[in-house]
C-alpha cells in the first residue's frame, strides 16, 4: 500500500525530465496514468465483504512513528475520490493548460498533493497523518500561487497557507495531547481507549485543537475566507483541491475521530453549530458573487458545512447521509468547476454579469451544468444524486438524538441554507446559459469546447445520474463500510427516491424549491440586503487587519527597545541582572555574613582603600582629561599596593608596570581625543544611572561577602604548594602555576596580547579609501 | 578586612558602571578600566586575605598565601591591559573618523 501512496511522489521526481519533451507531447499524458493506476488498485477492494487492511512500514520505530496504513471503508471512499477525480482532473488539465505554461511545476505540485492526500486518508499514525496534512497545505500553497506573477494569486496563496497551517499546528497540539493521554500513536488503538480519552482532563483542549485543525482545513465559518481567494488557482486545481479532496480532509478528520469524540456533548454542539452556520452563511454569500468560481467557492463552503453538521449530529442516519453527500458533492462540484473552467476558456471571462445566452453556443456544457446545478440545488428528480443526500439531510435534522435548544433550531436553519443553495444554483445555470446574449462584452467569440475537455465533466455527470438512478449500487459495497467506520451502528438500508407524500423531508424539499423559485425570480429586488449584512462586517477585513496590525505592532515593539543606543542596551542588561540576582538572593535567602575567618584590619590597608574610593568616585566628577587619567592611575597603583600588602609580589610587579604603561597610553590617546565635557544628562537620567550603578555595586559587595562567608570546601592550593618544587621544579609557586600547571591559560593570554597588538596596528595603519566610495 | 575590600570592589564596580552609562566615549573606556580593577580586587578577596608568607617556597615556612588567585589575576591583568589599549585606540579612530565622541550620535546606518 505504501507504493500506492508514494508513487505520485516518485513519479514527480521524473517530471522535469519529461517536461523537456513537452513541445511534442503534453506532460499531463504521462501523469494521467499515475492516478488512474492507483484508482484501479483501490477499486479491487470494493465489495460487500470488505474487511479493513493494515500495513506497517518502519520509519522511526523508537518513537512509535511508522507508516501505519489502515484501509477501511472511510479511507477507501476518500482514496477512490482522490485517485478517481485526480485522473479526471489531469485529463481535463491536458486540454485546459497550454504547452506554453510551466507544466513541469504544475504536475510536480499536483502529484505531490496526491501523495499527501492519500497519506492523510490512509495513515493510522497521528504523526504521519500530520506530516501528510502539512504536505497538503504546502502543495496547495504552491498550486494556488501557480501564476505567481499575479498579485491576487500570491495574496490567495499566502492567506490559505497562514490559515491552514495555523489550523494544522493546533491539530498537531491536539495530537500530542492525545498521544500523552493514551500513550499510543495509532488512531485505531486510541479508539479502543475511548474511555481514557473521554475521562481525561485534557479532553476540552484536545477537542478544541483537533476541531480547529479540521475547521480551518475544511473552510468552516469563520475560517472559510481563504477558500474564495484560493480561486486564483488554475481551474483544474480548484476542481480537485478546493472542491473534491483537500477541503474534505477536515471532514475526514472529524469522521475519523468521531468514534472517540462523539461521546462528548461538546462535540455535538460545536461541530453541528459551526457546520450549520457555515451552511447558511456560505449559501447566503454565494448568491452575492459575480465570479463563477467565487459562487462555486461559497457553494463548496456551504456544502462542507452541511456535511460537517451531519457528522456533528452523529446519528446513524446522519452519518450515512454525510458519507453519501461527500461522494455526491465530489461528483457534481467537480463537474461544475470544470464547466466554469470551460466557460472561462471559451469566452475569456468568468464574470456572470457579462455572460448570458450561452446555451446556443455551448450546448453540451450547458447540459452538463444543468445536471450539476440541479443536483447541487437538491431538486427532487429521480436522476440527481444531490436530492437523495439533501433529503437524507433533512431527515437527519428532524431526528436528532439531542434535545437541547439547538436541536429545535437546526431544521429551520437547514431549510434556510438550502433555499439559498437553490437560489445560487439556479442563478449559476440561468445566469450563464439563458437570457440575453451579450457577445460584444465577451473577449472571445464563444464556441463549444474540445471533446477532451468535456470528457472529465461528462464522466462526473454520468456519476451524478448513475447514482441518481440507482443509489443502491454504491450503497452496499462502498458507502456502508465507510459509514460503519465512522459509526459502527450504521446498518444497511436502501435509499429510495419516494418516501410517500407524508414524508416531512419531502415537504421540506418542496418548501425549499417553492421559496427558492420566488427568491430567484425576485433576486434583484432583495439584493440590497447584502449592504446591511455582511456590509462592513467582512471577515476578510478582519483577516487583513490582523495581518497588517501584527506587522505594525511587532515593528513598533522591536523599535521601542532596539534603539541603537549603547546606553539603553547596557541599562536593560544591568537592570535585568540586578532584578534577577536580588530576587534570587531574596528567595533562596542567599545572603550570609560570617566573621570567623576574617583577616585583621590595619591602618595601612584602610587608608589605601579610602584613597582608592575617593579616586574612583572622582573619575565621575572630573571634567578634565589629565585629571581623569591621574585619578584612574591612583586607583591602579592603589590596587598594586594592596597586592603588595597581601603578599602577592608577582602581580604587584605586573600591576605597577602595566598601570604605568596604561597611564602613558591614556595620556598619549587623550592628547588626540576631544576634551571631556560636563555631562548634559537630565536629572532623571542621572538618577537612573546612579540607581543602576549603586545597585550593581551593592550586589557585587553582597555576592563577595556571602561567597566569602560560605566555606564549602578547602582550597586546592595546598596541592600547588606541595608539588611546586617536586613536580614543577620551581620555588615561585605563582610562576609554576602560570607556565606549568596551567600553562594553557598563559599561551592564550599571549595570543590575546598578540591579537590586540595586531588589531591596534590595523586600526592605526589602515585608513578607509575615501575615493572608493 | 575582607568586608572592607568587598565594599571597595563594590564601589569600584559602581563607579565603573556609572562611567559606562555615560555618553562620552572616554568615560566608557575609563569605566572598563575601573571594572577590571574591581574584578581583580574581587578575585583577591575571594582567595582569602589570610596573612601568610608570599607564595615563594622558602626553607622553614609552611604558611603561604593562596597562589591560585594570584595566577588568575596575573592572567586577567594582562588580558584587560590588551583590551583596554585596544579600546583606547578604537575610541581614537572612531572619534577621528566620525568627528564625534558622543555615543548617542554613533548609531550606525538606518538600514543596518
Amino acid at each position: 500500500m505504501i507504493f500506492a501512496v508514494l508513487i505520485p511522489l516518485i513519479i514527480a521526481c521524473f517530471i522535469p525530465l519529461l517536461s523537456k519533451l513537452k513541445d511534442k507531447i503534453h506532460t499531463g499524458i504521462f501523469v494521467f496514468f499515475v492516478p488512474f493506476l492507483i484508482f484501479l488498485y483501490f477499486v479491487q477492494f470494493l465489495g460487500e465483504d470488505f474487511q479493513p487492511i493494515r500495513h506497517t512500514y518502519n520509519w522511526i520505530p523508537s518513537l512509535g512513528i511508522n507508516f501505519d496504513f489502515y484501509l477501511d471503508g472511510l479511507s477507501l471512499l476518500f482514496a477512490l475520490l482522490i485517485s478517481g477525480i485526480g485522473a479526471l482532473v489531469v485529463l481535463y488539465s491536458i486540454f485546459y493548460l497550454s504547452k506554453q505554461e510551466r507544466l513541469g511545476s504544475f504536475y510536480v505540485y499536483l502529484l505531490m498533493f496526491m501523495t499527501a492526500m492519500l497519506g492523510v486518508v490512509l495513515s493510522d499514525n497521528i504523526f504521519v497523518l500530520y506530516t501528510f496534512w502539512e504536505l497538503t497545505s504546502i502543495s496547495s500553497f504552491l498550486l494556488i500561487g501557480y501564476w505567481h506573477f499575479k498579485e491576487r494569486s500570491r495574496y490567495g496563496a499566502l492567506k490559505s497557507m497562514l490559515i491552514t497551517i495555523f489550523g494544522g499546528l493546533s491539530m498537531f497540539g491536539g495530537f500530542i495531547l492525545l498521544w500523552v493521554v493514551t500513550g499510543t500513536t495509532s488512531i485505531q488503538e486510541m479508539i479502543n481507549q475511548v474511555d481514557i480519552i473521554l475521562n481525561s482532563s485534557y479532553l476540552p483542549l484536545i477537542l478544541a485543537f483537533v476541531l480547529l485543525g479540521a475547521f480551518t482545513k475544511s473552510a468552516q465559518f469563520p475560517f472559510h475566507i481563504w477558500l474564495p481567494d484560493a480561486m486564483e488557482a488554475p481551474t483544474p486545481v480548484s476542481a480537485y483541491l478546493h472542491s473534491a479532496t483537500m477541503v474534505k480532509a477536515g471532514l475526514f478528520l472529524i469522521a475519523r475521530f468521531s468514534p472517540i469524540f462523539s461521546g462528548s456533548e461538546w462535540f455535538f454542539i460545536v461541530v453541528s453549530l459551526v457546520g450549520i452556520i457555515t451552511l447558511c452563511w456560505g449559501s447566503y454569500m454565494a448568491v452575492r458573487q459575480t465570479d463563477l468560481k467565487a459562487i462555486l467557492a461559497f457553494s463548496t463552503i456551504s456544502q462542507l458545512g452541511m456535511i460537517m453538521a451531519m457528522l456533528g449530529f452523529g446519528t446513524t442516519a446522519a452519518v450515512f447521509a454525510a458519507i453519501f453527500h461527500i461522494l455526491n458533492h465530489a461528483t457534481f462540484k467537480g463537474s461544475l468547476f470544470m464547466v466554469a473552467g470551460i466557460i472561462d476558456h471559451e469566452t475569456g471571462t468568468r464574470d456572470i454579469r457579462k455572460l448570458g445566452g450561452l446555451i446556443t453556443f455551448l450546448p453540451i456544457t450547458a447540459t452538463l451544468a444543468l445536471f450539476g446545478t440541479f443536483s447541487m440545488a437538491g431538486v427532487p428528480l429521480p436522476f440527481l444524486n444531490g436530492f437523495y443526500s439533501k433529503e437524507l439531510f433533512f431527515d437527519a435534522t428532524l431526528h436528532l438524538e439531542n434535545t437541547t435548544f439547538l436541536a429545535e433550531v437546526i431544521p429551520y436553519l437547514a431549510v434556510f441554507g438550502s433555499i439559498f443553495t437553490f437560489v445560487y444554483s439556479m442563478y449559476f445555470f440561468f445566469g450563464v446559459f439563458t437570457g440575453p446574449k451579450q457577445l460584444d462584452k465577451l473577449p472571445k467569440k464563444p464556441h463549444e469546447a474540445p471533446i477532451g475537455m468535456l470528457l472529465s465533466p461528462i464522466v462526473l455527470v454520468a456519476g451524478v445520474i448513475l447514482i441518481g438512478l440507482f443509489p443502491n449500487i454504491v450503497n452496499a459495497p462502498f458507502l456502508l463500510h465507510a459509514a460503519q467506520a465512522v459509526n459502527p451502528d450504521v446498518e444497511f438500508h436502501k435509499v429510495y427516491f419516494w418516501h410517500g407524500i407524508d414524508s416531512p423531508a419531502l415537504h421540506m424539499s418542496l418548501i425549499v424549491v417553492a421559496i427558492g423559485i420566488i427568491l430567484f425570480v425576485t433576486r434583484k429586488k432583495w439584493s440590497k440586503v447584502y449592504t446591511i449584512l455582511p456590509g462592513k462586517l467582512s471577515l476578510n477585513k478582519v483577516y487583513d487587519q490582523i495581518v497588517e496590525k501584527l506587522d505594525v505592532i511587532s515593528g513598533a515593539i522591536t523599535r521601542s527597545y532596539m534603539t541603537g543606543s549603547l546606553k539603553n542596551y547596557m541599562s536593560i542588561i544591568l537592570a535585568t541582572t540586578l532584578i534577577v540576582s536580588f530576587v534570587f538572593m531574596f528567595i533562596t535567602n542567599g545572603f550570609t555574613l560570617e566573621y570567623d575567618y576574617l583577616a585583621d584590619v590595619t591602618i595601612l590597608e584602610v587608608s589605601v582603600v579610602i584613597i582608592m574610593i575617593i579616586a574612583a568616585v572622582a573619575t565621575i566628577f572630573t571634567n578634565h582629561n589629565i585629571a581623569a587619567i591621574l585619578v584612574l592611575g591612583v586607583v591602579g597603583y592603589g590596587v598594586a599596593i594592596l597586592f603588595v600588602v597581601y603578599r602577592a609580589p608577582d602581580i604587584a610587579l605586573t600591576q605597577f608596570v602595566i598601570e604605568t604603561v596604561t597611564v602613558a597610553l591614556f595620556l598619549l590617546c587623550f592628547y588626540h581625543l576631544p576634551k571631556m565635557r560636563k555631562t548634559t544628562d537630565s536629572a532623571g537620567t542621572k538618577m537612573t544611572n546612579m540607581l543602576i550603578s549603586v545597585g550593581f555595586g551593592a550586589l557585587m559587595t553582597m555576592v563577595a561577602i556571602s561567597a566569602h562567608s560560605s566555606n564549602w570546601f578547602e582550597s586546592i592550593s595546598d596541592y600547588f604548594v606541595e608539588t611546586s618544587y617536586k613536580l614543577g621544579g620551581g620555588h615561585n609557586i605563582v610562576n609554576v602555576i602560570l607556565v606549568d600547571m596551567r600553562g594553557l591559560d598563559t599561551l592564550f593570554e599571549i595570543a590575546v596580547l598578540g591579537i590586540a597588538a595586531l588589531a591596534i596596528i590595523g586600526l592605526i595603519k589602515l585608513k578607509k579609501d575615501k575615493g572608493a566610495q | 578586612m575582607e568586608i572592607i575590600t568587598s565594599i571597595l570592589a563594590g564601589i569600584l564596580f559602581a563607579t565603573a558602571i556609572y562611567n559606562l552609562l555615560q555618553k562620552q566615549l572616554l568615560r566608557i573606556v575609563i569605566g572598563t578600566a575601573l571594572l577590571s580593577h574591581g574584578a581583580h580586587i574581587f578575585i583577591l578577596t575571594m582567595g582569602k586575605l589570610k596573612t601568610g608568607q608570599p607564595p615563594i617556597l622558602t626553607e622553614g615556612v609552611t604558611d603561604y598565601t593562596d597562589p591560585l588567585p594570584q595566577a588568575l589575576i596575573l592572567t586577567s591583568i594582562v588580558i584587560s591591559f590588551g583590551v583596554t589599549s585596544l579600546l583606547l585606540v578604537l575610541a581614537y579612530r572612531t572619534t577621528k573618523e566620525n568627528n564625534t565622541d558622543n555615543m548617542e550620535q554613533l548609531r550606525g546606518k538606518s538600514n543596518e
